[in-house]
Protein backbone atom coordinates (compact mmCIF):
# COMPACT_ATOMS: atom_id res chain seq x y z
CA UNK A 1 0.00 0.00 0.00
CA UNK A 2 1.42 3.52 -1.22
CA UNK A 3 2.12 6.02 1.52
CA UNK A 4 -0.95 8.39 1.61
CA UNK A 5 -0.45 11.34 4.42
CA UNK A 6 -1.29 14.84 4.97
CA UNK A 7 0.43 18.45 4.65
CA UNK A 8 -1.48 20.65 7.81
CA UNK A 9 -2.56 23.47 6.72
CA UNK A 10 -3.15 26.22 9.06
CA UNK A 11 -5.53 29.42 8.70
CA UNK A 12 -6.73 28.65 5.25
CA UNK A 13 -2.67 29.15 3.92
CA UNK A 14 -1.60 26.81 1.72
CA UNK A 15 0.95 28.68 0.34
CA UNK A 16 2.84 28.69 3.99
CA UNK A 17 2.27 24.75 3.97
CA UNK A 18 3.90 24.29 1.20
CA UNK A 19 6.81 26.68 1.92
CA UNK A 20 7.24 24.54 4.71
CA UNK A 21 6.82 21.30 3.44
CA UNK A 22 9.17 22.90 1.04
CA UNK A 23 11.66 23.45 3.76
CA UNK A 24 11.19 20.13 5.16
CA UNK A 25 12.25 18.50 1.91
CA UNK A 26 15.53 20.73 1.98
CA UNK A 27 16.22 19.41 5.49
CA UNK A 28 16.60 15.93 4.07
CA UNK A 29 20.25 14.79 3.46
CA UNK A 30 19.17 13.47 0.27
CA UNK A 31 17.58 16.38 -1.29
CA UNK A 32 20.79 19.25 -2.06
CA UNK A 33 18.00 21.90 -3.97
CA UNK A 34 14.16 22.13 -4.61
CA UNK A 35 12.71 23.40 -7.71
CA UNK A 36 9.77 25.22 -7.10
CA UNK A 37 8.04 28.83 -8.43
CA UNK A 38 8.91 32.06 -6.36
CA UNK A 39 7.21 35.28 -6.82
CA UNK A 40 10.25 37.30 -7.37
CA UNK A 41 11.05 40.34 -6.15
CA UNK A 42 11.72 42.05 -9.04
CA UNK A 43 8.71 41.12 -11.07
CA UNK A 44 5.38 39.82 -9.83
CA UNK A 45 5.17 36.86 -12.52
CA UNK A 46 5.73 33.49 -10.46
CA UNK A 47 9.12 31.76 -12.25
CA UNK A 48 11.00 28.62 -11.27
CA UNK A 49 13.55 29.25 -8.98
CA UNK A 50 16.28 26.54 -7.72
CA UNK A 51 16.95 26.90 -3.95
CA UNK A 52 19.70 25.47 -2.02
CA UNK A 53 18.93 27.65 1.10
CA UNK A 54 15.35 27.28 3.02
CA UNK A 55 15.87 30.68 4.00
CA UNK A 56 15.28 32.06 -0.05
CA UNK A 57 11.73 30.38 -0.19
CA UNK A 58 9.55 33.80 0.95
CA UNK A 59 8.04 33.81 -2.79
CA UNK A 60 6.87 30.43 -3.01
CA UNK A 61 3.70 30.24 -4.86
CA UNK A 62 2.94 27.01 -7.21
CA UNK A 63 -0.29 27.76 -6.92
CA UNK A 64 -0.58 31.10 -8.80
CA UNK A 65 -2.71 31.22 -12.20
CA UNK A 66 1.15 32.78 -13.84
CA UNK A 67 1.86 29.94 -16.05
CA UNK A 68 5.06 31.53 -17.69
CA UNK A 69 6.59 29.09 -18.88
CA UNK A 70 6.69 25.36 -19.35
CA UNK A 71 9.42 24.13 -16.85
CA UNK A 72 10.38 20.57 -18.19
CA UNK A 73 12.65 22.32 -20.19
CA UNK A 74 14.43 23.93 -17.42
CA UNK A 75 14.25 20.54 -14.63
CA UNK A 76 15.99 19.10 -18.43
CA UNK A 77 19.39 21.56 -18.41
CA UNK A 78 19.07 20.55 -14.44
CA UNK A 79 19.01 16.20 -14.67
CA UNK A 80 20.90 16.09 -18.69
CA UNK A 81 23.62 14.76 -16.82
CA UNK A 82 24.29 13.36 -13.02
CA UNK A 83 24.75 16.66 -11.34
CA UNK A 84 26.04 15.13 -7.76
CA UNK A 85 22.77 16.08 -6.23
CA UNK A 86 18.98 15.21 -6.07
CA UNK A 87 16.83 17.69 -7.03
CA UNK A 88 13.34 18.13 -5.39
CA UNK A 89 10.94 19.36 -8.54
CA UNK A 90 7.44 20.77 -7.96
CA UNK A 91 5.84 21.10 -10.86
CA UNK A 92 2.46 21.40 -12.45
CA UNK A 93 1.17 17.96 -14.45
CA UNK A 94 1.60 19.32 -17.72
CA UNK A 95 5.31 19.92 -16.94
CA UNK A 96 5.76 16.81 -15.52
CA UNK A 97 4.06 14.64 -18.24
CA UNK A 98 6.69 17.40 -20.59
CA UNK A 99 9.94 16.27 -18.94
CA UNK A 100 8.94 12.40 -19.39
CA UNK A 101 8.53 13.32 -22.66
CA UNK A 102 12.17 14.91 -22.51
CA UNK A 103 13.38 11.62 -20.86
CA UNK A 104 12.60 9.27 -23.10
CA UNK A 105 13.76 11.69 -25.61
CA UNK A 106 17.06 11.36 -23.90
CA UNK A 107 17.54 15.06 -23.31
CA UNK A 108 16.77 14.57 -19.30
CA UNK A 109 17.01 11.80 -16.70
CA UNK A 110 14.92 10.63 -13.83
CA UNK A 111 17.48 9.39 -11.69
CA UNK A 112 18.67 12.56 -9.79
CA UNK A 113 15.04 13.88 -9.66
CA UNK A 114 12.06 13.23 -7.67
CA UNK A 115 8.63 14.68 -9.12
CA UNK A 116 6.69 16.49 -6.76
CA UNK A 117 3.11 17.06 -8.71
CA UNK A 118 0.72 19.63 -7.40
CA UNK A 119 -3.15 19.29 -8.28
CA UNK A 120 -3.53 21.89 -10.84
CA UNK A 121 -6.22 24.66 -10.67
CA UNK A 122 -5.29 26.33 -14.38
CA UNK A 123 -3.32 28.93 -15.45
CA UNK A 124 -4.01 32.22 -17.27
CA UNK A 125 -2.88 34.06 -20.26
CA UNK A 126 0.81 35.78 -19.22
CA UNK A 127 -1.60 39.06 -20.19
CA UNK A 128 -4.33 38.28 -18.49
CA UNK A 129 -2.46 37.21 -14.90
CA UNK A 130 -0.41 40.86 -14.75
CA UNK A 131 -4.15 42.47 -14.89
CA UNK A 132 -5.70 40.32 -12.68
CA UNK A 133 -2.79 40.31 -10.20
CA UNK A 134 -2.04 44.18 -9.96
CA UNK A 135 0.19 45.52 -7.69
CA UNK A 136 -0.22 42.27 -5.42
CA UNK A 137 0.60 39.18 -6.58
CA UNK A 138 0.59 36.89 -3.20
CA UNK A 139 -3.16 38.36 -2.41
CA UNK A 140 -4.16 37.22 -6.49
CA UNK A 141 -2.95 33.77 -5.94
CA UNK A 142 -5.22 32.87 -2.93
CA UNK A 143 -7.83 35.01 -4.10
CA UNK A 144 -7.31 32.64 -6.87
CA UNK A 145 -6.98 28.99 -5.30
CA UNK A 146 -9.71 30.33 -2.71
CA UNK A 147 -12.02 30.92 -5.55
CA UNK A 148 -11.67 27.73 -7.49
CA UNK A 149 -11.07 25.49 -4.20
CA UNK A 150 -14.38 26.66 -3.39
CA UNK A 151 -16.08 25.54 -6.61
CA UNK A 152 -16.09 29.02 -8.39
CA UNK A 153 -15.74 30.00 -11.87
CA UNK A 154 -12.17 30.05 -12.09
CA UNK A 155 -12.95 33.26 -14.84
CA UNK A 156 -12.59 36.28 -12.22
CA UNK A 157 -11.98 39.78 -12.72
CA UNK A 158 -11.70 39.80 -16.46
CA UNK A 159 -9.58 37.24 -16.45
CA UNK A 160 -10.49 33.09 -17.54
CA UNK A 161 -8.20 29.85 -17.83
CA UNK A 162 -6.78 29.40 -20.91
CA UNK A 163 -8.79 27.39 -23.37
CA UNK A 164 -5.55 24.83 -23.04
CA UNK A 165 -6.35 24.67 -19.40
CA UNK A 166 -10.37 24.47 -20.01
CA UNK A 167 -9.64 21.61 -22.13
CA UNK A 168 -6.92 19.84 -20.07
CA UNK A 169 -7.83 16.47 -18.58
CA UNK A 170 -4.75 16.01 -16.58
CA UNK A 171 -5.34 17.92 -13.41
CA UNK A 172 -3.84 15.26 -11.63
CA UNK A 173 -0.32 14.45 -11.76
CA UNK A 174 -0.37 10.76 -12.31
CA UNK A 175 2.99 10.39 -13.11
CA UNK A 176 4.55 12.30 -10.04
CA UNK A 177 6.79 10.06 -7.34
CA UNK A 178 4.90 12.59 -5.38
CA UNK A 179 1.15 13.63 -5.64
CA UNK A 180 0.11 16.77 -3.48
CA UNK A 181 -3.77 16.79 -3.98
CA UNK A 182 -6.09 19.57 -3.37
CA UNK A 183 -9.39 18.73 -5.67
CA UNK A 184 -11.63 17.20 -3.34
CA UNK A 185 -9.93 17.21 -0.27
CA UNK A 186 -10.60 19.41 2.85
CA UNK A 187 -8.01 21.88 1.93
CA UNK A 188 -9.04 23.96 5.02
CA UNK A 189 -6.55 21.04 7.25
CA UNK A 190 -4.52 19.44 4.81
CA UNK A 191 -3.01 19.30 1.50
CA UNK A 192 -2.99 15.02 0.53
CA UNK A 193 0.34 13.56 -0.29
CA UNK A 194 0.57 10.48 -2.14
CA UNK A 195 3.35 8.34 -3.22
CA UNK A 196 3.09 7.27 -6.68
CA UNK A 197 6.65 5.29 -7.04
CA UNK A 198 9.37 3.35 -5.44
CA UNK A 199 11.71 6.74 -5.13
CA UNK A 200 8.35 8.83 -4.00
CA UNK A 201 7.41 6.42 -1.20
CA UNK A 202 11.05 5.95 0.20
CA UNK A 203 10.86 10.13 0.33
CA UNK A 204 7.71 10.23 1.83
CA UNK A 205 8.30 7.73 4.67
CA UNK A 206 11.27 10.13 5.07
CA UNK A 207 9.42 12.97 5.79
CA UNK A 208 7.04 11.29 8.66
CA UNK A 209 4.19 13.40 8.08
CA UNK A 210 0.89 11.94 9.20
CA UNK A 211 -0.99 9.59 7.67
CA UNK A 212 -4.07 10.33 5.99
CA UNK A 213 -7.22 8.36 3.92
CA UNK A 214 -8.05 9.65 0.25
CA UNK A 215 -11.42 11.47 1.05
CA UNK A 216 -14.59 10.24 -1.09
CA UNK A 217 -15.43 13.82 -2.19
CA UNK A 218 -11.83 13.66 -4.37
CA UNK A 219 -13.32 10.93 -6.67
CA UNK A 220 -16.17 12.58 -7.56
CA UNK A 221 -14.68 16.11 -8.03
CA UNK A 222 -12.14 14.65 -10.22
CA UNK A 223 -15.13 12.90 -12.17
CA UNK A 224 -17.22 16.14 -12.26
CA UNK A 225 -13.74 18.22 -13.68
CA UNK A 226 -13.37 15.32 -16.02
CA UNK A 227 -16.58 15.64 -17.56
CA UNK A 228 -16.59 19.42 -17.50
CA UNK A 229 -13.20 19.39 -19.40
CA UNK A 230 -14.04 16.89 -21.94
CA UNK A 231 -17.07 18.25 -23.11
CA UNK A 232 -14.75 21.40 -23.49
CA UNK A 233 -12.16 19.54 -25.40
CA UNK A 234 -15.08 18.02 -27.69
CA UNK A 235 -16.03 21.40 -28.63
CA UNK A 236 -12.61 23.13 -28.89
CA UNK A 237 -11.81 19.97 -31.58
CA UNK A 238 -14.94 20.40 -33.66
CA UNK A 239 -14.62 24.14 -33.93
CA UNK A 240 -11.24 23.76 -34.66
CA UNK A 241 -11.37 21.38 -37.53
CA UNK A 242 -14.01 22.63 -39.01
CA UNK A 243 -11.77 26.49 -39.08
CA UNK A 244 -8.87 24.54 -41.33
CA UNK A 245 -10.44 21.92 -42.91
CA UNK A 246 -8.47 22.77 -46.32
CA UNK A 247 -5.42 24.51 -47.23
CA UNK A 248 -7.19 27.71 -47.96
CA UNK A 249 -8.31 27.38 -44.52
CA UNK A 250 -5.22 26.31 -42.64
CA UNK A 251 -3.63 29.74 -44.21
CA UNK A 252 -6.36 32.12 -43.01
CA UNK A 253 -5.65 30.01 -39.66
CA UNK A 254 -2.17 30.49 -39.52
CA UNK A 255 -2.76 34.27 -41.46
CA UNK A 256 -1.28 36.68 -39.01
CA UNK A 257 1.96 34.29 -38.33
CA UNK A 258 5.21 36.22 -38.87
CA UNK A 259 7.63 33.54 -38.32
CA UNK A 260 9.07 34.10 -34.79
CA UNK A 261 8.76 30.86 -34.01
CA UNK A 262 8.29 31.72 -30.10
CA UNK A 263 5.73 28.58 -30.60
CA UNK A 264 8.53 26.26 -30.73
CA UNK A 265 10.73 27.97 -28.33
CA UNK A 266 7.88 27.99 -25.72
CA UNK A 267 6.93 24.56 -26.66
CA UNK A 268 8.56 21.84 -23.98
CA UNK A 269 8.21 18.92 -26.56
CA UNK A 270 9.96 20.60 -29.73
CA UNK A 271 13.29 18.59 -29.45
CA UNK A 272 15.53 19.81 -31.85
CA UNK A 273 19.28 21.16 -30.88
CA UNK A 274 18.71 23.45 -33.80
CA UNK A 275 15.42 24.34 -35.84
CA UNK A 276 15.91 23.44 -39.16
CA UNK A 277 13.51 26.76 -39.86
CA UNK A 278 16.33 28.76 -38.48
CA UNK A 279 19.24 27.20 -41.04
CA UNK A 280 20.89 28.34 -44.37
CA UNK A 281 18.04 25.61 -46.03
CA UNK A 282 15.27 28.19 -45.44
CA UNK A 283 18.07 31.27 -46.03
CA UNK A 284 16.54 30.98 -49.81
CA UNK A 285 17.83 32.52 -52.69
CA UNK A 286 16.75 36.07 -53.33
CA UNK A 287 16.09 34.54 -56.90
CA UNK A 288 14.13 32.00 -55.34
CA UNK A 289 11.90 34.25 -53.58
CA UNK A 290 11.01 35.95 -57.17
CA UNK A 291 9.82 33.04 -59.32
CA UNK A 292 7.32 32.11 -56.38
CA UNK A 293 6.13 35.52 -57.25
CA UNK A 294 6.15 35.18 -60.71
CA UNK A 295 4.68 31.46 -60.32
CA UNK A 296 1.04 33.41 -58.94
CA UNK A 297 1.63 36.73 -59.17
CA UNK A 298 1.80 37.35 -55.74
CA UNK A 299 3.41 35.45 -52.76
CA UNK A 300 3.01 36.33 -49.24
CA UNK A 301 6.33 37.08 -46.69
CA UNK A 302 7.46 35.62 -44.82
CA UNK A 303 7.41 32.72 -46.76
CA UNK A 304 6.76 29.02 -45.39
CA UNK A 305 4.36 29.67 -42.44
CA UNK A 306 2.05 26.95 -43.29
CA UNK A 307 5.27 24.35 -44.33
CA UNK A 308 6.49 25.27 -40.55
CA UNK A 309 3.46 24.61 -39.00
CA UNK A 310 2.81 20.84 -40.56
CA UNK A 311 6.23 20.13 -39.91
CA UNK A 312 6.29 20.61 -36.52
CA UNK A 313 2.97 18.88 -36.39
CA UNK A 314 4.83 16.27 -37.81
CA UNK A 315 7.86 16.47 -35.76
CA UNK A 316 6.11 17.46 -32.17
CA UNK A 317 2.23 15.83 -32.33
CA UNK A 318 2.95 12.09 -30.74
CA UNK A 319 4.66 14.27 -27.74
CA UNK A 320 2.18 16.97 -27.35
CA UNK A 321 1.08 17.45 -23.83
CA UNK A 322 -1.34 20.46 -24.47
CA UNK A 323 0.13 22.89 -22.02
CA UNK A 324 -0.66 25.88 -24.43
CA UNK A 325 2.51 27.63 -24.03
CA UNK A 326 2.67 27.73 -27.35
CA UNK A 327 -0.91 29.83 -27.52
CA UNK A 328 0.59 31.88 -24.75
CA UNK A 329 3.71 32.96 -26.33
CA UNK A 330 2.35 33.96 -29.57
CA UNK A 331 2.42 37.75 -30.35
CA UNK A 332 -1.01 37.72 -32.59
CA UNK A 333 -2.74 35.54 -30.56
CA UNK A 334 -3.49 32.75 -33.27
CA UNK A 335 -4.94 29.71 -31.07
CA UNK A 336 -1.57 27.35 -31.63
CA UNK A 337 -2.63 24.98 -28.93
CA UNK A 338 -6.51 24.16 -30.57
CA UNK A 339 -4.90 22.70 -33.70
CA UNK A 340 -1.77 21.22 -31.76
CA UNK A 341 -4.19 19.62 -29.51
CA UNK A 342 -6.58 18.37 -32.43
CA UNK A 343 -3.72 16.71 -34.34
CA UNK A 344 -2.03 15.32 -31.51
CA UNK A 345 -4.99 13.67 -30.00
CA UNK A 346 -5.40 12.14 -33.73
CA UNK A 347 -1.68 10.97 -34.27
CA UNK A 348 -1.32 9.57 -30.27
CA UNK A 349 -4.32 7.73 -31.00
CA UNK A 350 -3.10 6.38 -34.21
CA UNK A 351 -0.08 4.68 -31.99
CA UNK A 352 -2.54 4.20 -29.34
CA UNK A 353 0.30 6.52 -27.15
CA UNK A 354 0.00 8.94 -24.49
CA UNK A 355 2.18 11.74 -24.24
CA UNK A 356 3.84 11.94 -20.81
CA UNK A 357 1.70 9.03 -19.36
CA UNK A 358 4.86 6.53 -18.75
CA UNK A 359 9.09 6.34 -19.21
CA UNK A 360 8.61 2.92 -20.63
CA UNK A 361 6.30 3.27 -23.30
CA UNK A 362 8.63 4.14 -26.20
CA UNK A 363 7.68 7.20 -28.66
CA UNK A 364 5.81 6.35 -31.40
CA UNK A 365 8.32 7.29 -34.08
CA UNK A 366 11.23 5.82 -32.77
CA UNK A 367 10.27 1.92 -32.90
CA UNK A 368 8.21 -0.30 -35.22
CA UNK A 369 6.61 -3.24 -35.90
CA UNK A 370 7.17 -5.70 -38.40
CA UNK A 371 3.42 -6.69 -39.19
CA UNK A 372 1.48 -3.19 -38.93
CA UNK A 373 -0.36 -0.17 -40.51
CA UNK A 374 -0.74 -2.81 -43.93
CA UNK A 375 -3.62 -0.38 -44.89
CA UNK A 376 -1.02 2.61 -45.32
CA UNK A 377 0.84 0.52 -47.80
CA UNK A 378 0.06 -0.17 -51.93
CA UNK A 379 -2.32 1.98 -54.37
CA UNK B 1 -9.67 19.53 -66.46
CA UNK B 2 -9.76 17.00 -69.58
CA UNK B 3 -5.78 17.61 -70.18
CA UNK B 4 -4.84 17.70 -66.86
CA UNK B 5 -1.31 16.33 -65.98
CA UNK B 6 -0.84 15.43 -62.29
CA UNK B 7 2.63 15.70 -60.83
CA UNK B 8 4.10 13.32 -58.84
CA UNK B 9 7.28 13.28 -56.97
CA UNK B 10 8.23 9.82 -55.82
CA UNK B 11 11.02 9.48 -53.30
CA UNK B 12 12.74 5.98 -54.31
CA UNK B 13 15.14 4.13 -52.75
CA UNK B 14 18.32 3.47 -54.11
CA UNK B 15 18.32 -0.36 -53.46
CA UNK B 16 15.33 -1.31 -54.91
CA UNK B 17 12.71 0.99 -56.43
CA UNK B 18 15.28 3.42 -57.88
CA UNK B 19 16.55 -0.08 -59.31
CA UNK B 20 13.86 -1.22 -60.48
CA UNK B 21 13.12 2.16 -62.11
CA UNK B 22 16.30 1.68 -64.33
CA UNK B 23 15.20 -2.13 -64.95
CA UNK B 24 12.13 -0.59 -66.28
CA UNK B 25 13.98 1.54 -68.40
CA UNK B 26 16.83 -0.57 -69.87
CA UNK B 27 14.00 -3.60 -70.48
CA UNK B 28 12.45 -0.52 -72.96
CA UNK B 29 9.19 -0.29 -70.87
CA UNK B 30 7.62 2.84 -71.13
CA UNK B 31 5.74 4.65 -68.17
CA UNK B 32 3.96 8.32 -67.82
CA UNK B 33 6.56 11.51 -67.62
CA UNK B 34 4.42 12.75 -64.90
CA UNK B 35 6.63 10.90 -61.69
CA UNK B 36 9.31 12.81 -60.76
CA UNK B 37 12.07 10.68 -59.23
CA UNK B 38 14.08 11.74 -56.24
CA UNK B 39 16.49 8.87 -55.40
CA UNK B 40 16.90 8.29 -51.50
CA UNK B 41 19.26 6.32 -49.68
CA UNK B 42 16.32 4.41 -48.61
CA UNK B 43 13.11 5.00 -47.52
CA UNK B 44 13.82 5.58 -43.67
CA UNK B 45 15.26 8.52 -44.62
CA UNK B 46 12.65 10.44 -46.33
CA UNK B 47 11.71 13.23 -43.45
CA UNK B 48 7.58 13.86 -43.16
CA UNK B 49 8.64 17.64 -43.84
CA UNK B 50 9.69 16.35 -47.83
CA UNK B 51 6.34 15.45 -48.08
CA UNK B 52 4.24 17.90 -46.59
CA UNK B 53 6.62 20.42 -49.00
CA UNK B 54 6.40 18.53 -52.08
CA UNK B 55 2.57 19.24 -51.72
CA UNK B 56 2.91 22.63 -50.61
CA UNK B 57 5.25 23.23 -53.56
CA UNK B 58 2.21 21.82 -55.72
CA UNK B 59 2.46 18.27 -56.42
CA UNK B 60 -0.84 16.18 -57.19
CA UNK B 61 0.77 13.07 -55.41
CA UNK B 62 3.91 11.75 -53.28
CA UNK B 63 5.00 8.39 -53.42
CA UNK B 64 7.62 6.54 -51.27
CA UNK B 65 8.62 3.62 -52.49
CA UNK B 66 11.07 1.13 -51.13
CA UNK B 67 12.32 -2.16 -50.63
CA UNK B 68 9.90 -5.03 -49.63
CA UNK B 69 9.61 -5.91 -45.71
CA UNK B 70 12.66 -7.88 -44.36
CA UNK B 71 14.50 -6.65 -47.74
CA UNK B 72 15.79 -3.33 -46.86
CA UNK B 73 19.44 -2.73 -47.40
CA UNK B 74 19.43 -1.26 -43.80
CA UNK B 75 17.80 -3.98 -42.16
CA UNK B 76 14.75 -1.68 -40.80
CA UNK B 77 14.33 1.71 -42.67
CA UNK B 78 11.18 0.70 -44.64
CA UNK B 79 9.66 -0.55 -41.35
CA UNK B 80 10.55 3.53 -40.35
CA UNK B 81 9.00 5.20 -43.51
CA UNK B 82 5.88 3.18 -43.10
CA UNK B 83 5.67 4.66 -39.23
CA UNK B 84 6.00 7.78 -40.95
CA UNK B 85 3.41 7.76 -43.39
CA UNK B 86 1.01 6.42 -41.44
CA UNK B 87 1.45 9.74 -39.29
CA UNK B 88 1.07 11.84 -42.20
CA UNK B 89 -1.95 9.95 -43.25
CA UNK B 90 -3.61 11.06 -39.63
CA UNK B 91 -2.08 14.69 -39.89
CA UNK B 92 -2.92 15.91 -43.92
CA UNK B 93 -6.56 15.03 -44.21
CA UNK B 94 -7.44 17.25 -41.70
CA UNK B 95 -6.55 19.51 -43.72
CA UNK B 96 -7.83 18.51 -46.86
CA UNK B 97 -5.26 16.58 -48.42
CA UNK B 98 -7.09 13.49 -49.59
CA UNK B 99 -5.30 10.17 -48.52
CA UNK B 100 -4.93 9.13 -52.26
CA UNK B 101 -2.53 11.92 -52.58
CA UNK B 102 0.34 10.10 -50.81
CA UNK B 103 1.18 6.58 -51.91
CA UNK B 104 3.62 4.08 -49.60
CA UNK B 105 4.69 0.78 -51.94
CA UNK B 106 7.25 -1.77 -52.21
CA UNK B 107 9.00 -2.68 -55.19
CA UNK B 108 11.82 -4.73 -55.66
CA UNK B 109 14.70 -4.60 -57.72
CA UNK B 110 13.74 -6.97 -60.42
CA UNK B 111 10.14 -5.55 -60.08
CA UNK B 112 10.52 -3.25 -63.49
CA UNK B 113 7.45 -4.45 -65.11
CA UNK B 114 5.62 -3.66 -61.80
CA UNK B 115 7.48 -0.24 -61.51
CA UNK B 116 5.76 0.53 -64.38
CA UNK B 117 2.34 -0.72 -64.21
CA UNK B 118 2.55 1.39 -60.47
CA UNK B 119 3.08 4.69 -62.13
CA UNK B 120 0.62 3.99 -64.44
CA UNK B 121 -2.03 3.32 -61.81
CA UNK B 122 -1.30 5.97 -60.00
CA UNK B 123 -1.15 8.79 -62.99
CA UNK B 124 -4.72 7.44 -63.68
CA UNK B 125 -6.13 7.49 -60.26
CA UNK B 126 -4.43 10.90 -59.90
CA UNK B 127 -6.08 11.79 -63.21
CA UNK B 128 -9.32 11.17 -61.98
CA UNK B 129 -8.77 12.81 -58.72
CA UNK B 130 -8.27 16.08 -59.99
CA UNK B 131 -5.49 18.79 -59.10
CA UNK B 132 -4.20 19.58 -55.45
CA UNK B 133 -6.14 22.52 -53.94
CA UNK B 134 -2.86 23.17 -52.50
CA UNK B 135 -1.74 24.54 -55.78
CA UNK B 136 -4.97 26.11 -57.22
CA UNK B 137 -5.56 27.77 -53.44
CA UNK B 138 -2.26 28.47 -51.86
CA UNK B 139 -0.38 31.74 -51.79
CA UNK B 140 3.12 29.80 -51.01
Amino acid sequence: MATTATINVKDQDLLASLKSFCVTLLEQENISAILVPQRLPMKSMAMPTLVTDADQLAGIDPLSPAFPMNGAKVLAKLTRRPSGGKIAAMMRPCEIRAFIELVKLKQARTEDVVLIGLDCLGAFRNTDYFRFAGDDAAAATQRFYEGVLAGKDAAMDGADLTPACKACEHSVPDSADIALGLWGVDTGTGILAQAQSPAGEALLKQLSLPTAEVPQARKEALARLLESRTAYRHKMFADTAAATNSVEKLGNYMANCVNCYNCRVACPVCYCKECVFVTDVFNHDPAQYLRWAQRKGAVKMPTDTVFYHLTRLTHMSTACVGCGQCSNACPNDIPVMELFRLVGHRTQAAFAYEAGKSVEENPPLSVFKEDEFQEVVGL
Amino acid sequence: MENFEPVIVAFVCNWCTYTAADLAGTSRLSYPKNVRLIRVMCTGMVDPQYVIKALLGGADGVLVSGCHPGDCHYINGNYKARRRIKLLKEILPQFGFEPERLRLTWIGASDGIQFAEIMRDLVKELKELGPSQAKLKMVV
